[in-house]
């Protein structure tokens, strides 16, 4: 393992150890996805899909997909046994409701108070949101995955947002390529960094006070 | 009763310029292609078109966007594999858009179908898609008022449909076509396979016919991501 930042399959490892037997769990398009692949031996969450479908597997065999049976990114997928469709309320409906356990998004910038910004950059283009909106409101978890600087190095953890906002006060928790911070009561609480990152080092990258409550313990993962 | 028509194009003749028409699909399922197509050959212009997307290639939804028939569009996500028709359009100033995040566009088109004139609704609260929309705060969190969508039209693709419009969906092509079933005035459907009567388990029905106006047999409908993925074109017959 890299002693300077974890992969995306390494982050997404470590979300997916805390993803417990039974959950309900929407996986945002992209990199999120990323978790399915690393579900812990022996835990069957539930994946829930926007567009109306619980309890979906991995992408059926390149030529065998069948275009009725589709993500929220339009990708084709597959049935696990216990599957069930619903309609688009109903589907978000789950989400509002309190239902899923935990939703994992992407993200431009999280800020201490849990603002997320991960839907649109400026005002250029053709804007489109999707789900992203509505899926940071509901779940009883709403973790975050991103690398922890921009392509830049720029802080991704910010003081608060610039980006146009998806939602207010959303984030319970942010993994990254360099720590797994949360958010109580307004501010970044480290649970977990890199043992080769001083504290000095991790906070020079974030753009607001990293607190903590007791031990912060070592980021470790595996080789993926 | 019978709410069969025998084709395509008599199931769209009542669509006329300046109507308010929802579509179900969430990218290529579910997507009513047939009668989509059957409205590009009717021609009816400065419609509104409600879908989740704005149409992908140049089939369907982006045909129409083509064809120059639609006036606004009110969706969550106008992007797609191929974009370019609703692209070329909203970047020239020349189509409107209502950018509704998509759980918000599901229930207002649900309360449309309802009677709910208005609900909140967390989504979009401290965003720009909230602004100028009333707010308001229950047991300590934000809320944002939305309104109801309804429409004169919905074109519905279905698995099964029987003479009184009862309707099952295949698998995810559910999605929207539930809800705008109910909240359209004049509901179209195309489904795979018309029955007697009868011949849909009432156990089974995912709407019921009293949300359907007309039923046209498609047997075989194409599929839109097939359709897209082979480079085809719709062109006005």
């Amino acid at each position: 393992m890299s002693e300077l930042k974890l992969s995306n399959a390494q982050i997404a490892w470590r979300a997916a150890q805390d993803i417990e037997d039974g959950a309900y769990v929407n996986l945002g398009i992209g990199f999120p996805e990323m978790v399915a692949q690393y579900t812990v031996d022996g835990r069957t969450p539930v994946f829930h899909t926007e567009n109306g479908l619980l309890g979906f597997g991995p992408a059926p065999e390149p030529g065998s997909e069948d275009w009725d049976l589709i993500n929220a990114g339009k990708k084709a997928v597959t049935l696990k046994p216990g599957a069930s469709f619903f309609h688009h309320a109903d589907s978000f409906g789950m989400v509002r409701g309190g239902h899923l356990d935990v939703a994992i998004l992407g993200a431009l910038q999280v800020a201490q108070n849990g603002d997320l910004a991960n839907w649109r950059v400026g005002n250029k283009g053709v804007p489109a949101v999707g789900g992203a909106m509505d899926l940071v409101h509901g779940a009883k978890r709403v973790a975050v995955l991103t690398d922890h600087v921009t392509k830049k190095g720029d802080p991704k953890l910010v003081d608060a947002c610039t980006f146009p906002l998806t939602g207010v006060g959303c984030v319970t928790r942010v993994y990254t390529s360099l720590a797994v911070v949360d958010i109580v009561d307004g501010h970044f609480v480290l649970r977990e960094k890199l043992a080769g990152m001083s504290m000095d080092d991790l906070q020079a990258v974030t753009g607001a006070p990293l607190h903590t409550e007791g031990d912060v313990a070592d980021l470790v993962v595996p080789e993926l | 009763m019978d709410k069969r028509l025998p084709g395509l194009n008599e199931a769209v003749s009542g669509i006329k310029d300046g109507a308010t028409v929802m579509i179900g699909g969430f990218g290529g399922s579910g997507n009513p292609i047939e009668l989509i197509h059957a409205l590009i050959d009717a021609g009816p212009k400065d419609l509104t078109v409600i879908n989740n997307n704005a149409g992908n290639g140049k089939i369907g939804i982006a045909a129409m966007i083509d064809a120059g028939m639609v006036k606004k569009m009110i969706c969550s996500f106008p992007k797609s594999s191929d974009p370019r028709a609703f692209t070329d359009r909203y970047m020239a100033g020349e189509i409107e858009l209502e950018l509704v995040p998509q759980g918000t566009l599901a229930e207002r088109i649900r309360a449309g179908g309802t009677g709910i004139p208005a609900f909140y609704t967390p989504a979009s609260y401290g965003t720009e898609l909230a602004e100028g929309k009333p707010t308001a705060e229950f047991d300590g969190k934000h809320y944002v008022q939305e309104r109801w969508l309804k429409a004169d039209f919905a074109l519905i693709k279905a698995e099964l449909a029987d003479h009184f419009g009862n309707l099952t969906y295949r698998m995810a092509a559910r999605n929207f076509s539930p809800l705008m079933a109910a909240a359209a005035a004049t509901t179209i459907v195309q489904a795979t396979k018309v029955v007697e009567p009868g011949g849909i388990d009432p156990e089974q029905v995912h709407t019921p016919g009293i949300f359907v106006d007309h039923v046209v047999e498609v047997a075989d409908p194409q599929q839109e991501e097939a359709l897209i993925r082979a480079g085809v074109e719709y062109e006005r017959a």
